[in-house]
Parts: C-alpha cells; sequence; structure tokens
C-alpha cells in the first residue's frame, strides 16, 4: 500500500492538531504505519498552525515532501493559499470557506478573498466545505474542524466504524454526540461537492 | 499494544518502562512534554527544578544513591548544568544516568541553534539519537543499561522533529532496575588530587566505550544499492530513506564514541559516501579524524537550519523544491502576538510610551520586541536581563529597564539582583509574575503553589525574597492599570539603588482566568476621533475591520487597556457607555 499524504493547516485554536491526531488514531487502527508532525512556533493563538499525517506500510520522513500531498484539509481559506504548493499536482483541496483576519503587524495587505478561485486555477481539486458555519449550526464554531475529517473520510478507504471508535476513545463524553454529528454532516457536504478523488490514483 | 505517541512520549514511556526512579528538570520546548509525561506514572517521583544545574545536580545524587534518574532539558539548558555535565564523568555513576537534551535546529522556540552533540565529546560520555518515537523509547533503556554497564553518565539527543513527531509505538511493562547501594568512597568522588587519578581512567573507559560502538545494535548498516553509500542518523535518516530508499545506508544510534574500525570497512566500499546530518557536521568531523575523506557533508548539506526531506532531495539528487504561491497572492503572514488580556501588554504599552531602553529574557514577554512596542531592545538566554541592565548601567546609560518573567527570575534572575545590591548598581527590573511558566505551556513552579505532580507546594514570596536580598524598593503593581504601572516605572527609576517592580497578574489562558466572566469593551463609533492611539496595546481582539476600529466581542477579555488609552473616552464596556 502506497503512502497517503495528508497535510492539516489552519489558524492557532482552531483545532488543526486534534485533527491531525484523530485521523493518524483513526489510520494506526485501520492497520497502517504512522507520522504525524506538527509545526507550531511561539504563538499559541492566532498562528498558522500546520500538521502533516502520513500513513502507509512504511513511513520514513515525518514531513511529506513538497509537491506530494494527495489531501490538504484547512480550516480557513489563507492558510489553504499558505500549504497549497504541498499539494501534488491536481490533488486534493479540502478548504473551508471561513475567513480568519490576521493580526496585521505592518502588512496592510487586503486579505485574498479569491482564494478557492485561485487554487482552482492552478488545477488543484478543491472542494469549499462551509465547515464554521455547520458546526455553529451544530452548536459550537470549534467542531469545524471534524467536519472537515468528515469530508475527508468520503475519499479515504477506511471503514466508517473506525472513524467512530476514534471520536468516541478520544473525545471528551460531553463532546461526543456533537463530533459524531459534526463528522457526519462533513460526508454529506463532501457528496453534495465534486467528489475529491482517490489518492491511490 | 500499539499506540500512538509523540517522541517526547515515547521517551518516558521508555524511562518508565527501564524503571527509572527520580526524574528532575525544567522546561523549555522541545523537551518539556518528556517530564510532564513521566511525571504521569506513580512509580517515578518526578519534579520541576529551579533550573537545569539544578535538576542535573539532584539527579546525580539519586543515581549515585541508587535510583535510576533521568534529568531533561532543551539545548540551551544544557549550557546551565554543563559544570556537572563536565565533571561528573570523572567520578562515574552508580545507578542509571541519562541527561536527556533535545536541540532546536530551525530555532522554532530558541535563541540559537546549538549542536548539543559536541558537549558529549568534550565531556567525554556516550551519547545516542534515536530517529523515530518507536526507536527512542527502545533507545531510552539502552541509554540506562550503557550507563550502569559503563557507570557512566549518558546524553540521549532528540531534536524537535522527533520531539513533536507522533508514531505507533508498542508499550511494555516496568522492569525494576536492580538495587545498587551508595559505597562511600573519597576517593571515587571528591578533591582533585584524587581526580587527577580519575582523569586516565577516563580516558581507558572511553576507549572500552569506543569498543563498544562496534558492537552495539543501533549502529547499523541497511543494504541497498551497492554503488550508493550513505552514513546518517537520527531524523536525517528518515529523510535519506525517503529520497533515496535505494540507497545502502550505515544508520548510526551512538553518536559519540563513533564505530571508528565499521565506518573505515563501510566507507571503503564506495567510492565516495554520502554523510547526511542536522546542523554541524559532527559525524563528518569524527570520520575525517579516522582518515575516512572520501565523504559528500556539508560541502553539499547546510548546517543552517532545519533539515527536510525537500533539502536533502535537492542535495542528493538536485531536484529543486517547488516554490509556494506567495509571488501570485497575498499570503500574509500571521506573526506570533501577546494574547487579548495578557499583563504583559499592560508593561509593553507602558514601556514605550516612557521610550525606555528594555532590556529582555526569555518568555512570552520576548515578543515585546516586535510593533507596536518595540519595547525590548536585546534578548540573550535565560536570566540576561538583570545582569545586562547593570552593565548598561555601568556604561553610562540612564533609564534602563530589565523585564524578567516568574520562572525565568526564579531559573537565572536571583543572583544577577544580588549582584547588583552588592555592588550598588541602581538596576531598575520588572518582574512580570503571571504566575505560571507561560512559553512553555503552563508548568508549575516554586511561585505557583503547586508542584509537576498537581500537589500543593510552598510558592515563594517574592517581596519578601527581594527584601532578603537587600532590595530596598519593592513594588507591586497590577499592569492592566496603565497609569499606575507608569507611576511605579518611573519610582523605580528615580531610586537611588536597585529596584524591582512586580507587574502580577496571572496569565489570561490559565484555566481559571478563563473561567471567569469576561466583560467586553466596544467602540463607540459616534464618539471614536479615528486617533487609532488604541492600537498602540497590539491587542488581536483590536482589528480593523470597517471605518473604525472593532473590537472582536467573542476574543476580548475586558482589560479595559484601549479604553484608558482612548484619548475621546470613545471605548466602553457593551451596554454601558
Amino acid at each position: 500500500m502506497a503512502v497517503t499524504n495528508v497535510l492539516i493547516a489552519g489558524v492557532g485554536g482552531q483545532g488543526a492538531i486534534l485533527a491531525s491526531e484523530l485521523l493518524a488514531m483513526v489510520a494506526i487502527d485501520a492497520g497502517n504505519d504512522v507520522k504525524q508532525g506538527e509545526f507550531h512556533g511561539v504563538a499559541q493563538r492566532g498562528g498558522a498552525v500546520f500538521s502533516h499525517v502520513r500513513f502507509g506500510d512504511h513511513v520514513y520522513s515525518p514531513m511529506t515532501p513538497r509537491g506530494h500531498v494527495d489531501y490538504l484539509l484547512a480550516l480557513e481559506k489563507l492558510e489553504a493559499l499558505r500549504y497549497a504548493h504541498f499539494v501534488k499536482p491536481g490533488g486534493t483541496v479540502i478548504v473551508n470557506d471561513h475567513k480568519v483576519e490576521p493580526i496585521r503587524v505592518g502588512d496592510q495587505r487586503p486579505y485574498p478573498d479569491e482564494a478557492i478561485d485561485f487554487l482552482r486555477s492552478k488545477g488543484f481539486n478543491v472542494v469549499a466545505i462551509s465547515a464554521t458555519e455547520k458546526a455553529v449550526e451544530l452548536g459550537n464554531h470549534r467542531a469545524a474542524n471534524v467536519v472537515l475529517l468528515g469530508a475527508l473520510a468520503e475519499s479515504l478507504d477506511i471503514p466508517p466504524e473506525v472513524w467512530q471508535n476514534t471520536l468516541r476513545r478520544r473525545m471528551p463524553d460531553r463532546l461526543l454526540s456533537l463530533n459524531q454529528q459534526a463528522f457526519t454532516a462533513g460526508r454529506s457536504l463532501c457528496r453534495g461537492e465534486e467528489g475529491p478523488r482517490k489518492a491511490a490514483e | 499494544m500499539k499506540r500512538l505517541m509523540s517522541g517526547n512520549e515515547a521517551i518516558a514511556q521508555g524511562a518508565w518502562e527501564a524503571g527509572v526512579v527520580f526524574a528532575a528538570g525544567y522546561p523549555g520546548t522541545p523537551s518539556t512534554e518528556v517530564l510532564e509525561n513521566l511525571a504521569k506514572f506513580d512509580e517515578v517521583d518526578a519534579h520541576w527544578s529551579t533550573n537545569e544545574k539544578v535538576a542535573f545536580d539532584e539527579c546525580v545524587g539519586a543515581a549515585l544513591g541508587g535510583a535510576r534518574s533521568m534529568v531533561t532539558m532543551k539545548h540551551v539548558g544544557l549550557n546551565v548544568a554543563a559544570d556537572p555535565f563536565m565533571v561528573f564523568p570523572y567520578a562515574g555513576t552508580n545507578a542509571g544516568f541519562v541527561a536527556l537534551v533535545a536541540d532546536d535546529p530551525g530555532m522554532y522556540s530558541s535563541q540559537n541553534e546549538q549542536d548539543s552533540r559536541y558537549f558529549a565529546k568534550v565531556a567525554k560520555v556516550p551519547l545516542l539519537e534515536p530517529s523515530d518515537a518507536g526507536e527512542g523509547k527502545e533507545m531510552i533503556k539502552d541509554a540506562f543499561e550503557l550507563s550502569e554497564q559503563f557507570r557512566t553518565p549518558v546524553m540521549f539527543r532528540t531534536t524537535t522533529r522527533l520531539a513533536h513527531t507522533r508514531g505507533v509505538v508498542h508499550v511494555g511493562g516496568r522492569a525494576e532496575a536492580p538495587e545498587k547501594k551508595f559505597e562511600r568512597k573519597v576517593s571515587q568522588y571528591a578533591i582533585p588530587v584524587y581526580a587527577r587519578f580519575r582523569r586516565p581512567e577516563l580516558e581507558q573507559k572511553l576507549n572500552r566505550l569506543r569498543e563498544f560502538a562496534e558492537e552495539f545494535a543501533g549502529n547499523v548498516v541497511e543494504e541497498g544499492n551497492a554503488q550508493i553509500g550513505v552514513v546518517s542518523h537520527g531524523i536525517p535518516y528518515q529523510y535519506v530513506k525517503e529520497v533515496m530508499p535505494e540507497a545502502t545506508v550505515f544508520k548510526l544510534g551512538m553518536i559519540y564514541p563513533l564505530p571508528e574500525k565499521r565506518l573505515k570497512e563501510f566507507c571503503a566500499r564506495f567510492d565516495t559516501v554520502f554523510v547526511v546530518e542536522e546542523s554541524e557536521g559532527f559525524i563528518q568531523q569524527e570520520m575525517a579524524s579516522f582518515g575516512i575523506l572520501n565523504v559528500i557533508g556539508k560541502d553539499r548539506f547546510t548546517n543552517v537550519g532545519e533539515l527536510s526531506a525537500d533539502l536533502v532531495a535537492e542535495a542528493l539528487n538536485g531536484t529543486p523544491m517547488p516554490a509556494d504561491f506567495s509571488q501570485e497572492a497575498a499570503i500574509l503572514p500571521r506573526p506570533p502576538v501577546m494574547c487579548a488580556g495578557c499583563p504583559h501588554r499592560g508593561v509593553f504599552t507602558t514601556l514605550n510610551r516612557l521610550g525606555l531602553l528594555v532590556t529582555g529574557d526569555i518568555g512570552c514577554y520576548t515578543l515585546g520586541c516586535l510593533p507596536p512596542f518595540e519595547a525590548i531592545h536585546t534578548t540573550f538566554c535565560m536570566g540576561a536581563s538583570i545582569g545586562n541592565a547593570t552593565g548598561f548601567n555601568k556604561a553610562g546609560e540612564r533609564g534602563v529597564v530589565a523585564v524578567i518573567g516568574d520562572s525565568t527570575f526564579l531559573h537565572g534572575g536571583l543572583p544577577s539582583v544580588l549582584s547588583a545590591v552588592y555592588n550598588k548598581v541602581p538596576t531598575t527590573t520588572i518582574l512580570l509574575d503571571n504566575g505560571t511558566t507561560g512559553m512553555t505551556g503552563h508548568q508549575q513552579h516554586p511561585g505557583t503553589g503547586h508542584s509537576l505532580k498537581g500537589t500543593a507546594a510552598p510558592a515563594v514570596d517574592y517581596e519578601a525574597l527581594l527584601r532578603s536580598l537587600g532590595v530596598e524598593h519593592v513594588e507591586v503593581v497590577d499592569p492592566w492599570d496603565l497609569e499606575a504601572t507608569e507611576d511605579a516605572i518611573k519610582s523605580g527609576l528615580t531610586h537611588p539603588g536597585p529596584a524591582v517592580i512586580i507587574a502580577r497578574r496571572h496569565c489570561t489562558l490559565l484555566p481559571e482566568e478563563k473561567a471567569r466572566e469576561r466583560v467586553p469593551y466596544r467602540v463607540e463609533p459616534d464618539e471614536c476621533i479615528m486617533c487609532e492611539e488604541c492600537f498602540e496595546t497590539g491587542c488581536p481582539a483590536l482589528v480593523r475591520e470597517g471605518e473604525y476600529p472593532y473590537i472582536r466581542q467573542w476574543e476580548c477579555v475586558g482589560c479595559a487597556m484601549c479604553a484608558q488609552i482612548c484619548p475621546a473616552d470613545a471605548i466602553s464596556v457593551v451596554g454601558e457607555g
């Protein structure tokens, strides 16, 4: 089995690291070797956070080399732009159609509102999902990360019960039902879109 | 049982399995979680020490006393602990002693990029380094065995990438280490006249360790293409396998001393051998000292920053890295900022307004050097701020202020305060007491009232401590109160002797602070005169959205610093005003 490469990006506090930990746990339970490497500098809040999740028969480097990521899962549009060059040509970008204005220290350029169209113009298979909107609808904006995982699950060959088991194991009881709903919502939102292609192709 | 674990978690697990009894350290990214995870085990007595040297000394005592011990620190922590690190090997240990040292190539959260492997050579101590979490869990056991077999401290090196990458780890049970009673023997542990006898013995021990390195199972040749030979170790080994899975790789787990004979045999098989290592060319230099010169190493692989599979591919195969899209799209940076309601903000807003020369220290407040404050002018190492300020005073500068956090003050600031008192230098220090070790993720310290294990602990009384050192001017101020903060700094500066202003308010991210009811503020557009002075606070809750400054209600914690600055009284509590 070839290695599947996922990159999860977001703004500090959005749950990018938790999402990648969940994905890594799911991948282990599905019988894979896994590596998950995360990057967060001194910024605890509001900084750009990204995490590589790689799984397959045997994984070496904790980071996927640039241009080899199969799926970029972006919790925010600007962060999708920031890491898109890691994605292989024609690879899939699952992006939360959501904007978090960066804190400005000097740089006054306008926010790149056209990020999604830009990524489409570069030939990526872009799946845009209103994950934050959906999470708010379900009761907590923080569940956007699991909505996106639901969307990703549509493309991965991992049985649904493995995902459910991991959610049960990792999530505190009071948040379990919310996250189960978020996961299911992500799957259906993704089906409504143009379906992402499988990494194995 | 298989589990997903970070390198740090796996090493803690392995140390527990190896029967470690006592562990101590000081928080420092990327090492912190090793001790935090060790502390979760009932069988391990683990605590935060005031600094790395203290932690090291404590572990030396514990190991001599018969307890397998581990001390943890980041690379610069080893500089603090270098004194015992260099001397302890002469005596040698009784029970297993391992010093875990985490380097930070790429300087993700460090002031320098030192390659700590050189310390092992200077101290004549064996050095092991794993290449992923699973290997780390097993290799830390080897480290304890090696330590007891040779009665030597062992250095165990990791890097940020190893520490923070999760992987599959097979967890096992704990094996208690054999009992080792301390024998009182002055000739082993005391005074130079005896240490001189130990000196040649240290060389003999090193020679035996060289023989051990030839046999060590962690030094292994992975056969592949007979034309391509690579020597590598640690995380760079993973990059080599990623980029050139077909290569024949000599993977080193023991980095000092190196297996000279086996390396010579290996390198004789190839015209040239790639030596792939991060940071400096330590292995390459050692190999050169053996007379192995048919290598390509640091002339091709940079010694600056962190390596990656991309960089290794570029250097090995000439494969260029794809560029990002920043030339075509506005990929705005997300610079690190102090949180909304961060108590440091009040101090740096004030320091900026007063235009003082500020010597800084290590912690979240180092961000005070960035806009809009630009109110830190030097940052070096733990505790440096106070000594640096004393030095600026000696050079004739006036209006100099040192800023130092509570944990950093207890780690390395105290002796500098005493020096200023003793030498009658009017050094002004602002002690930023936010009640925690903020930057590394809220570790306890002697000022917090709690231990690493979560039990109650005595909390230092800073005012009494400073007065007992001879500081006559000690003033406590709430940094959310800008006027009081300004008055306190000014009166500290006019005091003829050393002065300490304690800016006291808890880190806004501490759970008890987050649990507090928050009363957000808002900008009243009718009152706002668009002077933008409120942006001097650099608060992330205050943004430019629309015509007027806007306060994000969900982020505002109600510190009111912006309201205090506003000359038009346009900022008030939501629902009032």
